[in-house]
């Protein structure tokens, strides 16, 4: 499951400095800039264990309801029905309000939500869910099997602008067997088939009419009254301030703890951070250098308390394979022993982040831990530059048939890291005599007339990586058309049959094997140089208990966090 | 007048015509539509035919001028449609709903701008190359040239996080609920003091500048030398008689400001988070929302064109020299 990391780039880790700021302007806000797939299968850390300062120790750790809890918010949200809209602030809250049939515990497995129990046919072409009972809509409701065929049936109405198309495009069928009780066909063998029903489901008797007359969006469920079977109800909402939500007693998990939710939306992450300073929010992600550097003083460490867990999203560094000098393996294993990743590491991200050497986050059950990264070799690169024919003129550059190399590297407006990455890069090449050209683009421009006419020569970009390794719309040779994600037209046979196979098999045991391979195989060819996996830097009130981080990050238990009676602060509702 | 008046009113239709038919072609040229935007520029090969009856739905598929006249139909029924964005309200619901706030910013800023601009200028004609002179002079061009995202930040670091005499951002407290009546009001204020502030400098510069020049021409006219020889006091010749003459230009500037009160300052509403007009045109241009962003358009240009026969008028009806050289001709 992937998305592109230019979205969640932006409202995870811009690098933005308070005060005398380098801040490159307002967001790229398409979706108020802050874009990515649903938080159930989005956002993940590894088995390691999470990089953190003790938490304070819970003086007295009795659960006790009430509180508000204030978030900030990047961006507006857009829809408060999340299927039809892919920007991270309306998942977020969108997780809020509704269940999907499955949701992610703690080490990212697989937990009973609005299903309670599931079983593949022996061909991996049918899973039967079977669905909580008593589980009630917030108008009360029955929550009933119609209502998830009726989500099937919605996103995939050609009327229903939904980004999730996708994720149902090997569904044959949805059909109810029983009251609590739903059977998905699959046309074939489907390994993400479970992960993809964390989806949110919504209410059949509210959202009928208006999906058959292609109407979702003016439904009163989208803007004014969503209903959802969540541990959140919806309270209230001023566009481009806030968002208020109030706990649902009724929850089919208990109610949760703290009884107020309230998102405000705060477009800069520069004034996001003043506001955590002066204790006018309570959870915000930080930036790196707010990490490192300007939360240290005792006044925010007695009010708050930091995490940091392996996020989800990783940068590289790719070609354009079409492009003569880059299909030669050479000059991409080059390229990369000529870049010093640990530097780049603390250069962008002050070392929070950790080296990638392959698609798959480090510690997930299909990263191959015995793959080495390339590593900075300065005298290995000019030998492989060498070997493939380049050699210095007289100018100094590296130069072929007369040709000097030289190459523009693009990548998109509205990312600090990713500018900061490309010079280091452009830094990098040029000890080895290549000459690199940095150009910014906006994002739309960037992948209407760069990306997707295949008209690049180099790009710093980021991939998302959701809770399923399959990859297979980024490295299979068939998806490299103008509208495909292969776009640096990758074509390797043995990696076009792993990816087959890792996705047709549906029991993690075998697909490790193939994933393990794929991680070894891309590694040493190196279509793309892959950088750095970036941390995520949550901070939370210190008053806010209960937060137990792990691989799937702070937000998996959401639900149990609690503030104790004496701590609470806000006391109205 | 009144024919002049109403000539310039006819003239006005045209001129809508071809401006919006312009900025239709104009805006559409940006690559990347709506439906592709939204619905994942980056989805697999097989969900992209859904695109097309998406496409349909919008009207997407249609040749440009066809897009533009149902557009120019709906238009002169002032139906400005619905917005392209997944919340899917009407244009004129969003954007009379960010309206207020900034059309409210930008009013106090202006008036706050001229009343301190006009005796800034006038006396710093008045007093050419004094030290107030000076000292306005580099204040006013310090202000201009200062970044207005970096003296918020420190505004709202001093009176914010180190002083917490002010509130760092949004428009209304969380509480704001729960106060009474004044509360809320002066809640309200508090909030609108620092962007007002962080506004109000930067756009010190402009105003002053064309008051102190437009002082200085009238100042070195020869009725001003006739006025002090009739032994007028110097309070009265400056300002009764000159203040007067000098003030013209700024009528005419303030005219055509007049639309640029509904434009939001996108710094300061992303830095403060000010629900305001300009993160809505923002967000409408990354995300391709045609609706909103014609909307916008032809309030903007109704507005200005509106703006500008108000300040012709005005300016008529103000310098006589005007008026009659018209009636000569």
């Amino acid at each position: 499951m992937l998305m592109p990391l230019s979205r969640i780039a932006v409202v995870v880790a811009v690098v933005a400095l308070a005060g005398c700021s380098s801040e490159s302007g307002p967001p790229p806000a398409a979706r108020s800039g802050t874009d990515s797939r649903p938080a159930t299968l989005g956002i993940v850390a590894t088995a390691e264990a999470a990089d953190k300062p003790e938490p304070k120790p819970a003086a007295e750790a009795t659960k006790a309801f009430g509180d508000t809890l204030v978030e900030a918010s990047i961006g507006n949200v857009s829809s408060l029905i999340p299927n039809i809209t892919s920007d991270a602030p309306s998942h977020e809250v969108g997780d809020l309000m509704y269940s999907g049939l499955i949701s992610l515990g703690k080490n990212l497995e697989v937990e009973p939500e609005l299903a309670k129990s599931w079983s593949f046919s022996k061909d991996c072409l049918t899973l039967d869910f079977q669905l909580r009972e008593g589980v009630r809509w917030h108008d009360g409701k029955p929550f009933t099997a119609d209502d998830v065929v009726f989500t099937w049936e919605a996103t995939m109405n050609p009327k229903t602008p939904s980004p999730y198309k996708s994720d149902f495009q090997d569904v044959e069928k949805v059909e109810k067997t029983g009251p609590l009780s739903v059977r998905v066909i699959y046309k074939r063998p489907y390994a993400k088939a479970l992960v993809s029903w964390g989806v949110t489901i919504l209410p059949k008797h509210l959202l009928e009419s208006y999906v058959a007359a292609g109407k979702i969006k003016e439904a009163p469920q989208n803007w004014t009254a969503p209903v959802g079977t969540g541990p959140y109800k919806f309270k209230e909402m001023k566009s481009g301030e806030k968002i208020v939500f109030v706990a649902n007693t009724d929850y089919y998990k208990g109610r949760p703890a703290i009884s107020r939710i309230v998102y405000r939306v705060i477009p800069s992450q520069a004034t996001i951070f003043l506001e955590v300073k002066a204790q006018g929010v309570d959870v915000a992600n930080l930036t790196a250098l707010q990490y490192r550097r300007q939360t240290e003083y005792p006044a925010f460490v007695s009010a708050y308390n930091k995490y940091r867990y392996p996020g989800a999203g990783y940068t590289y560094f790719g070609f354009n394979l079409k492009d003569p000098r880059f299909s030669d393996r050479r000059v991409r294993q080059a390229l990369a022993h000529a870049i010093n990743k640990k530097e780049l590491l603390e250069g962008v991200v002050l070392g929070l982040g950790r080296e990638a050497t392959g698609p798959f986050r480090p510690g997930f059950w299909a990263n191959n831990p015995n793959v080495k990264g390339i590593g900075y070799d300065p005298k290995r690169a000019a030998e492989l530059l060498a070997e493939a024919g380049w050699k210095r003129n007289d100018k100094g550059m590296l130069a072929k048939d007369g040709k000097p190399f030289t190459f523009e590297l693009l990548t998109n407006q509205g990312n600090d890291e990713r500018k900061k990455v490309a010079e280091i890069i452009q830094a990098s090449l040029r000890e080895q005599g290549i000459g690199v050209e940095i150009r910014i683009l906006e994002w739309a421009t960037l992948l209407k007339e760069h990306i997707k006419k295949r008209s690049f020569e180099a790009i710093v970009l980021g991939w998302g990586t959701g809770s399923d390794p399959d990859q297979f719309v980024v490295w299979h040779s068939s998806q490299s058309g103008p509208d495909d994600l292969n776009h640096i037209s990758y074509a390797n046979p043995e990696v076009d049959k792993l990816l087959e196979a890792g996705r047709s098999a549906c029991t993690q045991a075998e697909r490790v094997k193939f994933y393990h391979r794929l991680h070894e195989v891309l590694a040493e060819d190196q279509p793309v140089v892959f950088l750095y996996w970036r941390d995520a830097l949550p901070t939370v009130a210190s008053r806010v208990h209960g937060i137990a981080p792990g691989p799937a990050g702070i937000k998996w238990n959401f639900t149990d966090w609690f503030v104790p009676k004496q701590l609470q602060r806000y006391t109205a509702g | 007048m009144l024919a002049y008046a109403l000539r310039r009113l006819l003239l006005a239709v045209p001129l809508l015509l071809g401006i919006t038919f312009i900025s239709f072609m104009v805006i559409h040229l940006a690559p990347g539509d709506p439906v592709e935007i939204q619905s994942g520029d980056m989805a697999e090969r097989n969900i992209r035919e859904a695109y097309k009856a998406l496409r349909e739905m919008y009207g997407l598929d249609k040749p440009l001028y066809e897009q533009y006249w149902n557009w120019l139909s709906r238009i002169v029924r002032l139906d400005f449609g619905r917005s392209f964005a997944p919340d899917g309200r009407p244009v004129l619901t969003k954007i009379s709903e960010r309206l207020p706030i900034t059309l409210l910013l930008n009013v106090v800023e202006m008036l706050i701008i001229l009343a301190l601009a006009v005796p800034i200028g006038v006396l710093s004609a008045t007093r050419q190359y004094s030290n107030f002179d000076k000292v306005t002079t580099i204040f006013v061009f310090l202000g201009f040239a200062t970044p207005d995202f970096w003296l918020a930040l420190l505004l709202m670091i001093l009176f914010g996080v180190q002083l917490g005499w002010l509130p760092i951002s949004g428009l209304r407290s969380l509480n704001w609920e729960y106060l009474t009546f004044w509360g809320q009001q002066l809640d309200f204020l508090s909030h609108l003091v620092l962007p007002v502030l962080v506004a109000t400098f930067g756009g010190m510069a402009g105003f002053s500048r064309y008051m102190r020049q437009s002082m200085l021409e009238v100042v070195r006219q020869d009725y001003i030398q006739t006025a002090r020889a009739k032994g007028l006091a110097e309070r009265v010749v400056v300002g009764k008689h000159a203040l007067r003459n000098a003030m013209l230009p700024i009528i005419t500037i303030l005219g055509l400001s007049l639309p640029g009160l509904i434009g939001g300052s996108v710094i300061v509403e992303w830095i403060f988070a000010i629900p305001g007009m300009g993160q809505l045109m923002v967000q409408a241009a990354f995300e391709r929302d045609y609706p909103v962003l014609m909307g916008n358009l032809v309030i903007v240009s109704t507005l200005t064109l509106f703006a500008n026969l108000a300040a012709d008028l005005a300016y008529s009806l103000v310098d006589p020299r005007i008026r009659v050289s018209r009636r000569r001709r």
